[in-house]
């Protein structure tokens, strides 16, 4: 019998099985950052174990809230700040280096192909679009991550979505994901792994895979994950390129990490996406979803491009693609937030950084801002974001705030108008 | 060393309660539990339900339906009822980070099926109804007036070690 990738990766990092069905991983990444992590150091000093299993595989960043807001975020910042300098971690993002957390660290080369990887952060699901098993915490599996680079795991089975067809002009992989969601619901992958295959996938950049998997958490899914081939191994090249000969060397050593043929899946969904529309939620739940089509006219207060979602580079060129020679409605603001510093200046050598800006939109350093309602972009009471993010519940971007998800391309035609748009109508 | 179980039950009758309207992101920026305990569950606007009423501070369970705290990792919402000395959830079902959590922090979350959870919500007519958590046996005993209804549960040996350990961090000092 054939296994999947997520069976394969339990397989090769098996550390320890207390009890049957609860399997204990070595881990390569424990990925922090400074909303969820200074708690698990206050409790590592206070019980006398402020030590890291590995200096080298734990990636740190201030992203959430930087620069700080205020004296409590400052406080959050400096005790991961002093963390990272006592331990000597050698990856840690501060400000002015910093970014989004799961927009950063793949584009630092950290996540490979067949690697387990934690964070005391829901979306670390992302990170599978590298074809590794990566898994969103809280804090007390990533202090013991941080002690002993162990995690314990019920081992998931997975749920394999097959992408068919064509994907249409103007529909994108968050359109593709926002569909996928509302046909499992929002626990219809609980304790799961959601892999995502067929000849749409393999089409796709790993930005779009990124997007496709950072999704997966809020069908209830413990990681997205994707097979990993040519694409992945073009991404990582130059941080790879020191452990193998050739780009095909590396290929075939990368396709150990492949479900088989024969593997078996809890659920097997085929979704012919030549026929899908751009997508967008309308209630509290992610997996209320509608085609753009039948809320097109709702007005909105504010737009929100950026996130881990779709903060990356192709996301801001899809968006001012559209919004390129126009403004911004006078009843909306725009707020742009660029994932990462690299891709900042990626955005700035292109002319995106102008476009926004000519239209209107507010540019602000890469943070997770106004995603979480802790900063940069925090809705008052009734009011309406479009947003690229990845999570609509009742007050997300602030209390009594609604929030539409949505590609970034629909979001840069909702600016224009004011109301939600599919911006093949424009 | 084991937390305390069972107690007046608080009753959330909602599907995909998730970890914003247990503690909002507004408060994550305190770096001790004490800090969260006045917050609970402060963005949770449901029929009948007062996060600052009586009820909610002399609960010892919270009762609720599927998909219990969905969302964002945040362990702040097992410790925002921990430190208001809710030690026991009962749903009909769970997010997976959120349960993991909850034994992670030597607390118990237990899986009721939708029959069982209906029956605990009828309980409510004869009055508050309390809790009593037998883990060794598995079982825990409603009782409100004079009515008494029990009800068994699944619970993972590795769930139970780590309620017996008092939590994650324990168990796997001594074992790893
Ligand atoms: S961008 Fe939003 S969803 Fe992503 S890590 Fe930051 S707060 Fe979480």
């Amino acid at each position: 019998m054939g296994k999947t990738l997520a069976e394969k990766i339990f397989d090769a990092h098996l550390k320890d099985e207390p009890f049957p069905g609860t399997k204990v991983l070595s881990l390569d990444r424990v990925l922090c950052h400074e909303i969820t992590t200074p708690v698990a150091i206050a409790d590592l000093v206070w019980r006398n174990k402020d030590r890291v299993f590995d200096r080298d595989k734990i990636k740190v960043v201030i992203d959430h809230v930087p620069p700080s807001k205020d004296s409590k975020t400052a406080t959050q910042a400096k005790i991961l700040r002093e963390w990272a300098r006592r331990h000597e971690i050698p990856d840690f993002f501060d400000v002015g280096h910093n970014g989004v957390c799961h927009a950063i660290f793949p584009e630092k080369g950290y996540i490979r192909p067949g690697f387990t990887a934690i964070m005391g952060d829901s979306h670390t699901c992302t990170h599978g679009a590298f074809g590794a098993f990566a898994a969103g915490v809280g804090t007390t599996d990533l202090e013991v991550g941080i002690l002993k680079g162990v995690c314990a795991f019920r081992e998931p089975t997975t749920i394999r979505v097959n992408l068919n067809g064509e994907l249409p002009a103007g529909v994108y992989a968050k359109d593709v994901i926002l569909y996928v969601i509302a046909q499992l619901g929002v626990n219809g992958a609980t304790d799961r792994v959601i892999e995502f295959r067929g000849p749409i996938v393999e089409q796709m950049s790993m930005e779009a895979r990124m997007t496709l998997c950072n999704m997966a958490i809020e069908a209830g899914g413990t990681c997205g994950i994707c097979m990993p081939d040519m694409t992945t191994v073009d991404y990582l090249w130059s941080f790879i390129q020191a452990e193998f000969a050739s780009k095909e060397a590396a290929l075939a050593d990368y396709r150990k990490w492949v479900s088989d043929a024969d593997a078996v899946y809890d659920r097997v969904m085929d979704i012919d996406v030549s026929v899908l529309e751009p997508q967008v939620t309308f209630g509290y739940k992610p997996d209320c979803v509608k085609p753009v089509s039948e809320m097109a006219g709702t007005p909105v207060d504010q737009i929100y491009i950026g996130t881990c979602t779709n903060g990356r580079i192709e996301d801001l060129r899809q968006a001012a693609a559209v919004l390129k020679g126009k403004k911004v409605a006078d009843s909306v603001r725009g707020i742009v937030s660029p994932a990462t510093p690299k891709i900042f200046s990626q955005a700035l050598e292109e002319g995106i950084i102008k476009v926004f800006m000519d239209a209107g939109f507010c540019v602000t350093n890469p943070t997770c801002g106004a995603c979480l309602g802790m900063s940069n972009g925090v809705l008052a009471e009734d009011e309406v974001c479009a947003a690229t993010s990845n999570r609509n519940f009742n007050g997300r971007m602030g209390k009594g705030g609604m929030v539409h998800l949505m590609s970034p391309s629909t979001a840069a035609a909702t600016a224009i108008t004011g109301v939600i748009t599919d911006a093949r109508t424009l | 060393m084991q937390k305390k179980f069972g107690g007046s039950a608080i009753f959330l009758d909602r599907s995909d309660i998730n970890t914003d309207e247990i503690i909002p992101a507004k408060y994550l920026t305190e770096v001790t539990k004490e800090a969260l305990t006045p917050y609970i569950l402060e963005d949770l606007t449901l029929t009948g339900f007062d996060p600052k009423g009586d009820a909610l501070k002399n609960a010892g369970v919270v009762i609720s339906r599927e998909n219990f705290g969905c969302g964002s990792s945040r362990e702040h919402a097992p410790w925002v009822f921990e430190v208001n000395d809710v030690h026991t959830i009962i749903a009909e079902s769970y997010a997976r980070i959120f349960r993991q959590n909850m034994f992670n922090c030597g607390m118990l979350a237990i899986e009721l099926p939708k029959e069982d959870i209906d029956q605990l919500i009828a309980l409510q007519q004869n009055g508050k109804v309390e809790i009593a958590v037998d883990l060794e046996g598995q079982q825990i005993i409603a009782t409100a007036g004079c009515e008494e209804k029990s009800f068994s549960f699944a619970v993972s040996p590795f769930d139970k070690a780590l309620v017996n350990a008092g939590g994650w961090v324990e168990f796997a000092d001594a074992r790893y």
